[in-house]
């Protein structure tokens, strides 16, 4: 899933000073998981605003609201004319929730209300973790299911730098060495063989490196497509 | 010859070859680079030229390295995967190629992070690159060299002919996989290798014992990697902090031993051990050598370049072999 990690309140007040309506718009997937931009987050960062509000003298009315997604147009359109009642939305959705909205708020600006981390898991309450870079091309079946691109801090592809130090990285003691990780599991699969191949400079056109990407599928395309048309003919003959 | 480089003759010619280390200067203080050029000068077959080790902005390794070639020490300029793609690294290469460059060490290059360390501010905030990685790089000279091509594909009418060196630690974390990692950068088509420091000499011939046994020393030429030692704590810093490198005890002592005999006396102190420091460079200069598969030693003294001419001396590897 998607991990979010809050905004210093200072940074968002800086955001949201000058509006007079202002809605906290919290996400209750991602995020929530991870306590940095659902509906309770969203309620807090609204308190927040409005005691700072209070303290500095400014009269603001800022509320809270919560829905499923922001990533998906069903969970907020049913919102959104409560939404277009404000000057400003501030989303605690992930960048992708605060870039959808955004789209379709019209004269409404959207503005981030979390930082977006990273794409982790929830290795222990409270302690999330980034796996995976989104690449575009997956070799998980090479590395032992130990991404080398997200985990490794110079996203080495053929085994480890002079860096690791008892398993960790090079870059701190806190952050364990990908590489380090990836011989041992591969150990324990009894597949380290795998490893002496070069793997040649990888094409990263697919990352976003090739610009931003899209996946389209062709057949669910069509079928809305036809569905749509349909629709439109049991229209016409009305 | 594949590159016609100084270092590939005396490999080539079955002489223990020996390279040095030049760090550029943090400015564009040429000058810099040509007076240590010259304190290495005849003493050394070819001199590294860091690129922003540590991730430090310095003069970049070609510039500095075309500089001391102007001085008559022959460079071998490093490139790390930290800063460049591969557009850069291979522009770069043809153009160190085209200023007479011919030897040329691959490395991943240490983390930006480390820019910010001491009393330094660096660029701890930098993108890194890593497009492609040291074994990746390696295959690039190569492929530029022996077939006239870029890494796309598209022909080259005049190659690059440099003599492809990469860095190998034996003796870091996971030890059992680094020898397969040297393998690597061998079959990726690495000509020679400079190894990280070597104290543990013990720990060494083991990892040379199964690099011997895959047959490694025998595709490429391994030079040992050899620090010279200034002080007890510059010992004991390079044991506990630098990877893959540990010291024994029994060195750490000797150093300890004469620093104490100096007592009070700090500038004596010094100098005790900086002479301490040279007699166990020597030393480990030898028992390097005398390893079977070991082609050469590669020695830094670092910012104390004006070591090594006493120390190729006293090793007795002056003079260097010369080729007209
Ligand atoms: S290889 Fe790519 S897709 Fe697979 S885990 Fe790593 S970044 Fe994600
Ligand atoms: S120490 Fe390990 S994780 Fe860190 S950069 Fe080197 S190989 Fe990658």
């Amino acid at each position: 899933m998607i991990i979010g990690s809050q905004k210093p309140i200072e940074e968002i007040w800086e955001m949201v000073k000058d509006f007079r309506k202002v809605l906290v718009f919290g996400c209750n997937t991602c995020v929530a998981v991870c306590h940095a931009g659902g509906e309770k987050e969203a309620e807090t960062i609204a308190s927040l605003i409005r005691m700072r509000a209070q303290q500095e003298g400014k009269e603001m009315e800022v509320n809270h609201l919560g829905v499923m997604r922001h990533c998906e147009p069903e969970y907020f359109d049913p919102v959104m004319d409560e939404v277009k009642k404000y000057d400003l939305v501030l989303s605690t959705a992930c960048g992708v929730g605060v870039n959808f909205l955004s789209d379709r708020t019209g004269n409404i600006p959207v503005y981030p209300g979390i930082n977006t981390s990273f794409y982790g898991a929830v290795e222990a309450p409270g302690n999330f973790v980034e796996l995976c870079a989104g690449c575009g091309n997956c070799i998980l079946h090479m590395t032992g299911g130990i991404c080398p691109i997200a985990r490794c801090s110079k996203t080495l592809m053929n085994g480890p730098c002079g860096g690791t130090n008892n398993g960790k990285c090079e870059v701190s003691k806190d952050i364990d060495c990908a590489w380090f990780l990836i011989v041992e599991r591969m150990k324990q699969l009894g597949t380290l063989e795998k490893l002496s191949e070069v793997i040649p400079p990888r094409n990263w056109s697919t990352s976003r490196d090739g610009g931003p990407r899209r996946v389209s599928l062709e057949h669910i395309r069509a079928y809305e497509e036809q569905e749509a048309q349909k629709a439109a003919t049991a229209g016409g003959k009305k | 010859m594949k590159s016609g480089s100084n270092l590939e003759k005396v490999i080539a010619s079955g002489k223990p070859a020996v390279t040095a280390e030049l760090g550029p200067p943090m400015s564009a203080d040429g000058h810099e680079v040509r007076k240590k050029a010259r304190l290495l000068k005849g003493f050394c077959d070819a001199a590294n030229i860091t690129d922003c080790q540590t991730a430090v902005v310095r003069i970049s390794s070609i510039a500095a390295a075309v500089i001391a070639l102007q001085e008559g020490l022959e460079p071998v300029m490093q490139m790390t995967c930290r800063d460049r793609n591969r557009i850069a690294m291979q522009a770069d290469l043809l153009g160190g190629a085209a200023l007479g460059l011919r030897n040329c060490l691959c490395i991943a290059g240490d983390h930006q992070s480390f820019s910010a360390a001491g009393r330094l501010k660096g660029h701890p905030g930098a993108k890194n690159v890593y497009d492609v990685d040291t074994c990746q790089l390696v295959g690039i000279l190569k492929k530029m060299r022996d077939e006239g091509k870029q890494e796309g594909g598209d022909p080259l009418e005049v190659a690059p002919k440099f003599f492809i060196g990469a860095s190998w630690t034996p003796m870091a974390d996971p030890v059992d996989f680094r020898p397969v990692n040297l393998m690597k950068k061998v079959n990726a088509g690495a000509d020679f290798i400079q190894t990280q420091g070597i104290y543990d000499i013990e720990g060494f011939r083991s990892q040379m014992e199964k690099i011997r046994k895959m047959g490694l020393h025998e595709r490429t030429a391994i030079l040992g990697g050899i620090i010279v030692p200034k002080s007890a704590m510059m010992l004991k810093y390079m044991d506990s902090s630098v990877a893959g490198v540990s010291v024994p005890k029994s060195l750490i002592d000797r150093m300890n031993k004469v620093k104490a005999e100096a007592g009070e006396d700090k500038k004596k102190a010094r100098e005790l051990q900086e002479q301490e420091g040279l007699r166990i460079t020597v030393e480990l200069i030898h028992q390097v050598l005398e390893t079977p598969g070991v082609k050469g030693v590669h020695i830094q003294a670092i910012e104390w370049e004006s070591a090594i001419e006493g120390i190729v001396k006293a090793a007795g590897l002056y003079p260097r072999p010369a080729f007209d």
